[in-house]
């Protein structure tokens, strides 16, 4: 495990996803990095505003994590890859309902188990209303379950999952329960 | 004669284990597709107690959230206290008092004694022996009055709060722990003794459900069932929380990465957790148990938080969001048999039923803490 590498590589990928996602706006990812990513977003008028895509480096003792990056969904599997290519461990699949700016966010927690205490968080966000993001089952067998869980509960589709069934609650629920316009 | 290996003639047919089968410990089902005595594919069908702990998480503040620490894996609940304590104390920035850690730690590693207790008397009662769980169940015992005269309760604990322990320890507890060790130590060589050199054990568990640890890796198994693949994991030392770097203790390893390995990585536990008992009753500092000046009503700053601990059948995570109200945005349970069962899908392939089953005991499942 490679601390170092696994940060540029996560950082030029991040770097990559960032034009095709907003083509008019070109801020170099490099500002981003030194975590003013938090600055830039309260400097504006809505505090929600989501992030945008980079690395920043987080304060272990108070996040629990060190590196922190967000991509755009379609390289979570490449993002798998160069984590897997370096010994870590897929620990959690998090889906977040961000409601009020129409998004989903797909959260991969990352940590190593060959000794280094190193965790690293993986973001991305997809649409609400066209939730897909690919399944990285093919790199981690371990987020079979994660993934089917996260897609039952939030409803976020994994394209390529080999069995999106129900699994938690009864066969025939049709509905979301995190989601938050959920109503019981 | 095999089937597996002419597999024109094949011919499979379906086997459901559970819900309600001893073997599975609660209520599992596993779906079978068997050839012959072995498995073809065997796929565990979780949810039969899933009460939706996450989505509780955000309807509930900080504080109601306490009791479902409790109630997921109902044999080793302290150390999902531990979690969620350290969780909001990182969040929130409270700095908890040497004392109050201390007791933590205690009372932590009483609850991982007799979790792995119950379960080596559970394990060996799936594999046709009975007594040993008597012999598990009389230790376990003391252990669940000894918590429950400092927690209130035996089973399901809500001792923990935020910024340190509602109650503190008296000489009674310690003396009485104290005791318990004296008495505790000599009986693991006579586990050893009654059941670990037994002919019929050594034949189901060694050689059978080898994993290896890089299946460990990408399924995310942790605990003794990693450490019983030879990989030397543990939360307590790896990622270092409360006051475990003052405390020695050893990690016990096994190579073998066998069903006997895993069993053998929780007896050694045992020993270890009664070293680092009895170290930090030693070390016990005098103090107060709560941190001062802990808000009644907790408003985490924005943000999301990770916190990890190692609970008795491996690593513990809490992830939450929070958006600066008194309750959560989103709340998510990393439970670690949920990503331990999840291999056994792969791992069981071709087994046969009965080695299967020596094999999911090993992995030492709790069903209310994988359905959440």
């Amino acid at each position: 495990m490679d601390r170092a590498k696994i940060k540029r590589e996560l950082e030029e990928l991040a770097a990559e996803g960032l034009p095709a996602e907003q083509p008019q706006e070109e801020a170099p990812v490099e500002v981003q990095a030194e975590g003013e990513g938090e600055d830039k977003a309260k400097a504006k008028k809505e505090e929600d505003v989501p992030r945008k895509n980079g690395l920043i480096e987080t304060d272990y003792a108070t996040r629990g994590a060190h590196l922190d990056v967000q991509i755009n969904p379609d390289q979570v599997v490449r993002a798998a890859e160069i984590l897997d290519s370096e010994g870590m461990t897929l620990e959690l699949v998090t889906g977040v309902d961000w409601i009020k700016e129409g998004q989903f966010e797909v959260i991969y927690d990352y940590s190593y188990a060959g000794g280094q205490l190193f965790r690293v968080v993986v973001r991305a966000r997809v649409d609400r209303n066209n939730p897909d993001i690919p399944t990285v089952c093919h790199v981690y067998g371990g987020a079979n379950w994660h993934e089917r869980e996260t897609w039952e509960l939030l409803g976020i589709n994994f394209v390529g999952h080999p069995q999106l069934e129900h699994f938690l609650l009864p066969e025939d629920a049709d509905f979301y329960p995190l989601r938050k316009d959920f109503k019981p | 004669m095999s089937s597996l290996a002419q597999s024109q003639l094949r011919e499979t047919f379906e086997l459901n284990i559970g819900p309600q089968h001893p073997a599975t410990h609660g209520v599992l089902r596993i779906k079978v597709v068997m050839d012959g005595e072995y498995i073809d594919r065997a796929e565990p069908i979780l949810g039969y107690i899933h009460r939706m702990h996450e989505k509780m998480g955000e309807n509930r503040t900080w504080n109601q959230f306490w009791p479902n620490m409790g109630r997921l894996d109902y044999l080793s609940a302290i150390a999902y206290n531990h979690c969620y304590a350290g969780l909001m104390e990182r969040a929130m920035g409270i700095v908890v008092p040497e004392r109050a850690e201390y007791i933590r730690v205690i009372t932590a590693e009483l609850n991982r004694i007799q979790s792995h207790l119950l379960g080596f008397g559970a394990y060996i009662m799936d594999l046709g022996g009975f007594t040993p769980l008597m012999y598990a169940m009389d230790e376990r015992e003391q252990i669940l009055d000894l918590l429950e005269s400092v927690t209130g309760s035996r089973l399901t604990y809500c001792y923990f709060r935020f910024g340190g322990v509602y109650n503190d320890i008296d000489d009674d507890f310690i003396t009485g722990t104290r005791a318990f060790l004296k008495r505790f130590r000599p009986q693991i060589p006579m586990y050893h003794k009654l059941v670990t050199g037994n002919v019929i054990l050594m034949n189901r568990l060694i050689g059978v459900g080898p994993l290896s640890a890089e299946i460990c890796r990408k399924y995310g198994a942790t605990g003794p069932v990693l450490r019983g693949s030879g990989v030397n994991y543990d939360i307590r030392r790896n990622e270092p929380y409360s006051v475990y770097p003052e405390l020695d203790f050893d990690i016990p390893v096994y190579h073998e990465c066998d069903s006997m390995a895993r069993y053998m990585v929780r007896m050694d536990e045992m020993l270890q957790s009664c070293r680092i008992i009895e170290h930090a009753l030693n070390k016990l500092p005098e103090g107060p148990v709560m941190a001062e000046k802990v808000p009644k009503a907790l408003k985490p700053p924005k943000g999301d938080y990770h916190y990890a601990v190692e609970a008795a059948r491996g690593t513990f995570s809490m992830r939450t969001v929070s958006d600066g109200t008194n309750t959560s945005y989103r709340m998510r349970l990393r439970s670690p048999t949920y990503s331990n069962v999840s291999l056994f899908e792969e791992a069981s392939r071709g087994m046969l039923l009965s080695d299967a089953l020596a094999f999911l005991g090993s992995l030492d499942p709790v069903i209310p803490e994988m359905d959440r």
